[in-house]
């Protein structure tokens, strides 16, 4: 996982590079993610999208990329919580998705009840989006 | 899935839960007992509450207040609970373990705050019990986020990551503002009443009163729980909407949803012209009564069935009935769709005609309140002395709320030998109150008489009566099942 600004001017805006992890079907893929610190933070809870797109049951399958983590909802967060640990949950959820409480039901049912076919989706999905740059 | 399972826990054989069941000592069948409590009661039946559960347990005020909202304010629960196993119990209500005592704010030497990074000699810092420390503008500006931007209070955390402890009320006041406490507390006031099945808002604008019944949710197909508000608004403790009688909420429920089904069609219909009958003028209504007159051949007719007002002013009224088809039509199932939408469009008519002329008659009565006064000098009558207008009027609102209800009550209503008499009801009433509307609508001149007057006042008397009678005779029925329904009471609360 690697963390860089975008701007040095503005310390809110952080992209974050996460490979797949190993043993996942995600494993192979390079994934963009952005971190957006509101002006209250930590107070406030960041804003996590992915930039990269992913087929996954807690991310909206569009452009968009939003996260259902969690850590990130306001009766959850707490101003003593750290990004790193939100980063580290976000990793977490592709080692182990919560099709319990999905963004993209289909995905979910998908998950729980066709795991080769998912597998074999979010496997394309690196192939299309997600292949590391220069390869 | 039914949504009804949060009052199931009670027992069905609550002696207190029955008042309202035919009791004809206590007054008439259609009233429940509630109890209406201003912003203060609110706030001591929290205290007493906190005090008691402060005796028993022998914990704190604080404590004991966050213990009570964790139980959702149900002190036998919290009770037993807490005897069977009481650190589980501290535990799951935000009250962990203490590592230290009475929280004060105190400068630490060597302290850093884990949240802004802060370690200036002298930082003025605070802890709970918990032993979690953060530096004293940190605390607050988190408190201010919580309750100012996310409205919460009763359910309000340690800021450390993981760590459940609720923040207590003792802890608050040393670290915010006033007008931030006062918001505080207001938000718990908010959710002791909805955190309890017994207590509602007054949903009227600007109200803040509360309103105690012990109406249960399952017995809402028995009972058509009205209760009015100290601010004067009358309202369903059942479903919230204002005052229904004599349906009961789910009828309601489904005649509101079936008029906004239908509401092309209603709209069409309920369209504020019709033609007259003789002349083919097209005519709007601009006053409370059914009684009109064509302003071009002078035709009187009624509004309602556009037969010839005449026949209205005798015996013969049958405007409030819709006479079904007798069973030979419905072989014709075209004929049969038909004589249903007839059906519905005639209760909704009279439904809408009374919710249009409750407004219009509301509309006469403020200008005729500015009348009032000229009326003191026209006839010599004292403020007081006019104050019959105002009673009528209040009259003509109440029972045309009530008639509006009855038209979608009768709409789901199946016959039976009951039906005539509520429609011999509907009809009494209905008569009286169009007559009312009548008087009410005379020129102030005429208002100067003294005989009519007494006759308003009569009239008055008499509206106000019928509507008893007839709210008393459907919640009889109602309480007993004696009524039958073409929907299902029970089962409908899964369908939407």
């Amino acid at each position: 996982m690697t963390i860089s600004l975008p701007s040095e001017a503005d310390l809110s805006k952080w992209d974050v590079v996460l490979t797949g992890p190993l043993g996942t079907p995600y494993a192979g893929g390079v994934y963009n993610i952005t971190v957006t610190l509101p002006a209250d933070y930590p107070f406030k809870a960041p804003q996590v999208n992915f930039a990269t797109r992913i087929y996954h049951p807690n991310v909206t399958n569009d452009s968009l990329g939003n996260i259902c983590l969690g850590v990130l909802k306001p009766e959850n967060w707490k101003p003593a919580s750290r990004v790193r640990a939100v980063l580290e949950a976000v990793r977490q959820l592709l080692v182990e998705p919560n099709p319990e409480d999905p963004l993209e039901t289909r995905i979910a049912d998908e998950y729980k009840n066709n795991r080769p076919e998912f597998d074999k989706n979010v496997k394309n999905y690196v192939s299309r989006y997600a292949k590391p740059a220069g390869k | 899935m039914s949504n009804f399972d949060v009052f199931d826990d009670q027992p069905d054989d609550d002696p207190n839960a029955i008042s309202y069941k035919t009791d004809k000592t206590k007054g008439v069948t259609f009233d429940v007992s509630y109890k209406v409590y201003d912003p203060d009661d609110i706030r001591r039946q929290q205290d007493e509450m906190i005090d008691e559960v402060n005796m028993i347990l022998a914990m704190s005020k604080e404590d004991a207040a966050i213990i009570l909202r964790h139980f959702r304010w149900n002190k036998e629960r919290l009770i037993d609970g807490y005897m069977d196993d009481s650190p589980k119990v501290l535990e799951a209500a935000g009250l962990g373990p203490s590592v230290t005592e009475s929280p004060k704010l105190e400068s630490i030497s060597g302290f850093m705050c884990d949240i802004c990074c802060e370690d200036e000699d002298g930082l003025l810092t605070f802890a709970m019990k918990c032993g979690h420390r953060y530096c004293v503008d940190c605390y607050r500006q988190y408190l201010n986020q919580k309750i100012r931007e996310e409205g919460e209070a009763a359910r309000i955390q340690c800021p450390s990551d993981g760590c459940h402890r609720i923040i207590d009320s003792r802890s608050l006041d040393l670290l915010v503002t006033a007008d931030l406490r006062s918001r505080y507390r207001e938000l718990l006031n908010r959710t002791f009443v909805e955190d309890k099945d017994t207590l509602k808002w007054c949903p009227a604008p600007d109200c803040a009163n509360a309103v105690e019944c012990g109406i249960k949710k399952k017995d809402l197909d028995k009972v058509v729980p009205t209760v009015a508000c100290n601010c004067g608004y009358r309202f369903c403790f059942g479903c919230i909407l204002s005052d229904h009688q004599p349906a009961p909420c789910e009828l309601v429920k489904r005649w509101l949803k079936k008029c906004a089904d239908d509401s092309e069609t209603a709209n069409w219909i309920s369209a504020n012209t019709k033609e007259c009958p003789k002349c083919n003028s097209t005519i709007e209504k601009n006053g409370g009564c059914n009684h009109m007159t064509c302003r071009k051949c002078k035709h009187e007719f009624c509004w309602m069935c556009m037969g010839l007002w005449s026949e209205h002013g005798t015996s013969w009224y049958n405007c409030n009935r819709f006479e079904e088809k007798s069973g030979t039509d419905a072989r014709d199932a075209q004929a049969k769709s038909r004589v249903s939408l007839e059906r519905y469009l005639h209760y909704y008519n009279r439904y809408a005609n009374h919710e249009q002329s409750a407004r219009l008659d509301k509309d006469i009565y403020q200008k005729t309140e500015k009348k009032m006064v000229q009326l003191q000098t026209a006839s010599g009558m004292s403020w007081i002395e006019v104050q019959y207008l105002n009673t009528a009027s209040q009259a003509l609102q109440t029972c045309r709320q009530t008639l509006k209800w009855t038209y979608a009550f009768a709409f789901y209503l199946a016959r039976n030998n009951l039906t005539e008499i509520f429609e011999d009801n509907q009809k009494d009433l209905e008569m009286a109150v169009e007559a009312l509307s009548e008087m009410f609508e005379k020129p102030i001149a005429e208002l100067a008489d003294a005989k009519l007057k007494v006759d308003i006042m009569d009239k008055t008397a008499y509206c106000n009566k019928r509507r008893v009678i007839l709210l008393d005779d459907t919640a009889d029925n109602l309480a007993t099942g004696r009524w039958s329904f073409n929907v299902d009471l029970k089962s409908a609360a899964g369908r939407r």
